[in-house]
């Protein structure tokens, strides 16, 4: 099958757009749960959206997406409340309430699907598709409503977006201004909810919070402004979710949630290595560079104070007294500065071993530094 | 004491700047601040000196609305706090936000201006050009595009006080405003500082340095969970009162007088 004709299949269309919505929705959310250290919450929401599911499904009778949607979203809320009331009223901290409502509200999850498995309709239902999700699950009916859903997002993001944005930075100062930031705060994690929500069915309830922080944190290591930032994660995700879905619907049967996971993981890794500024590949040349700068000066440095206790500016050195000096080998760092018209080999007393002396260059760029660098180290 | 619940319209000591009465916060039923009474003139450069754990940003959290009191009252100008927030400018401690994350110095200072902008409306040229100037007042202009993360301390700080002084308020709370800057720094921030009290503002900074206290302010309150002492900084900066507040230790105990 050609790319042109697997492009045209149905059922290759729906699974893209779904990926395309899951991605831009749960890519611009995720910047908020990154940038407020709230990835946890991701995963317990997620995970708490399974009873819910269930439920949805055992009070349709069938896979009905409306159904299962608000099903999902009523239970996720449920435990973000949960979390919420624990934190308030006990000495937990905010990880172990997050644990605690991810751990119960999956179990909850897991005992209702099996009774709907063993209920017997499960056979059409495919609900366990919902736990790592699935490329063509996707129905066509099924896209108005995670259309509808993404644009419902988007719309808030843009419309609140300085709030957002405050309230992420600096939630003190935002109550200052008179923000009700309890609110806020509130409607985010509502609307952080909802993006999980739209991604269930590609990418399941187990990795759907991967999709929250993934992006984002591949789009931080590329963005100077949180603007910026969003924009970039909405792209990512998107790119993830095609890709994944992709090679899941391929045809080999591989599971869609894990390779849209796993596409995002190689964009972070990516990221964390090569961007710009931040990137480790670049610190690493970096530091890498000036610790051989720093040798190659110090080198010189030992040569000058040599030739200046000796007072002879040309005076011979012998190789084996610069690697003591250095702690290592120098032969290289040697012939670097030699290529730099600073050193020159010496012969001396070839049974020695090898000698090296400042040319005059090298002893005026080494008198100045020592100099510059204030260590008072007068020549004699 | 209702002085506050029965008349929202009625001013209350509209003389002075800040008035708090009978303020009295707690911590899982341990009181961090008692019966705290303040009365701060305006126009004047007031510090809050006292102990760790004394309860210094506690109170200014608490005048702020940031901490719910157990017990007492907040006035501002005469007015409640909440009906005068737009008169209350904040410098929080620097150390109170995560300075990683992807913004400009520019960015972080139109953040002052989010309230009089109102909801939905974003920030334009004229916001951009008052928080460029905001910038220029605390030398920082040239570093209007930079990434915070790049920025020194000092300069993480000015940013926060230009951030301040974008609201245009009438009496500004700044929480260890000098804390971890350098020397030049400092001098730099006390000058925008005396500025603002020059322009008749009020300005009240928590403070961490009892040798600077007589350079640097002419109002002081002293503070250890209760109040120790308040008024100008002549009539209140004392060995007995800064004994009271810190017990025995206290290096400056010549220098502050015999009384």
């Amino acid at each position: 099958m050609d790319l042109a004709q697997f492009l045209s299949d149905f059922t290759v269309q729906n699974v893209l757009a779904g990926a395309i919505l899951l991605g831009v929705s749960s890519g611009t959310l995720g910047v908020f749960a990154v940038l407020r250290g709230q990835s946890l919450l991701g995963d317990a929401l997620s995970h708490a959206t399974l009873p819910g599911v269930a439920l949805g499904f055992l009070l349709t009778g069938t896979r009905n997406l409306g159904a299962i949607t608000a099903g999902a979203l009523v239970s996720g809320s449920l435990a973000a409340l949960f979390v919420l009331l624990l934190v308030r009223n006990t000495r937990l901290k905010n990880d172990a309430a997050l644990g605690s409502a991810l751990s119960i509200f999956f179990a909850l999850g897991v005992i209702l699907l099996t009774y709907v498995q063993q209920s017997g309709a499960s056979s059409q239902a495919g609900l366990d598709s919902f736990l790592f999700g699935q490329a063509a699950a996707i129905l066509r009916s099924d896209l108005p409503l995670l259309a509808g859903l993404t644009v419902l997002l988007l719309a808030l993001v843009l419309l609140l977006w300085k709030e957002f944005k405050l309230i992420t930075f600096d939630p003190q100062f935002a109550r200052t201004l008179g923000l009700p930031v309890a609110t806020l705060e509130t409607l985010l994690t509502m609307a952080i909810a909802l993006a999980i929500v739209i991604g269930l069915q590609l990418v399941g309830v187990v990795l759907m919070s991967a999709m929250l922080v993934a992006p984002a944190v591949a789009a931080r290591q590329w963005s100077r402004r949180m603007e910026g930032m969003a924009v970039s994660s909405a792209l990512f995700g998107a790119t993830a979710g095609v890709i994944g879905s992709l090679i899941s619907a391929a045809g080999r049967g591989l599971s869609t949630g894990p390779l849209i996971v796993l596409t995002a993981t190689a964009l972070v890794i990516v990221s964390l290595l090569f961007a710009p500024e931040r990137g480790i590949v670049w610190a690493w040349l970096r530091a890498a560079r000036q610790g051989r700068e720093f040798r190659r000066r110090r080198l010189l440095e030992t040569m000058f104070g040599l030739a200046v206790d000796h007072e002879d500016p040309g005076y011979r050195i012998e190789e084996g007294m610069l690697r003591a000096a250095q702690g290592r080998g120098v032969r290289g760092d040697l012939r670097e500065l030699e290529r730099a018209g600073l050193v020159e080999e010496a012969r001396h007393m070839p049974e020695e071993g090898n000698h090296w002396r400042l040319t005059g260059a090298g002893f005026e760029s080494a008198r100045a530094h020592v100099e510059g660098g204030g260590q008072g180290e007068e020549p004699a | 004491m209702a002085v506050g619940d029965n008349g929202n319209n009625n001013r209350h000591e509209p003389s002075l700047a800040v008035h708090v009465e009978d303020l009295t916060v707690s911590y899982r039923e341990k009181p961090v601040l008692w019966d705290i009474d303040l009365d701060v003139p305006p126009g004047v450069l007031a510090a809050i000196v006292g102990p760790n754990g004394a309860g210094k940003s506690t109170l200014i959290k608490t005048i702020l609305g940031l901490v719910r009191p157990s017990a007492g009252h907040v006035y501002i100008h005469g007015r409640p706090y909440r009906q005068v927030r737009h008169r209350v400018g904040y410098v929080p401690q620097r150390t109170s936000v995560d300075w990683d994350f992807p913004t400009t110095a520019i960015d972080v200072v139109t953040m002052g201006l989010y309230g009089h902008l109102g909801w939905i409306r974003r920030p334009g040229r004229k916001e951009y050009e008052a928080a460029r100037e905001a910038l220029r007042s605390v030398s920082m202009e040239e570093y209007a595009d930079r990434q915070i993360s790049q920025l020194s301390g000092g300069q993480q700080q000015r940013v926060f006080l230009a951030r301040a002084l974008v609201q245009d308020a009438d009496v500004y709370f700044l929480d260890e405003p000098l804390a971890g800057v350098d020397a030049v720094t400092e001098r730099a921030i006390m000058r925008i500082l005396r500025d603002l009290r020059s322009r008749g503002k009020t300005v009240i900074a928590v403070h961490h340095d009892l040798q600077t206290v007589r350079t640097y302010f002419d109002w002081l309150l002293i503070l250890n969970v209760r109040t120790v002492a308040q008024g100008t900084v002549d009539e209140v900066y004392t060995a007995r009162n800064l004994r009271a507040a810190y017990g025995g230790n206290v290096p400056l105990l010549e220098v502050a007088g015999e009384h």
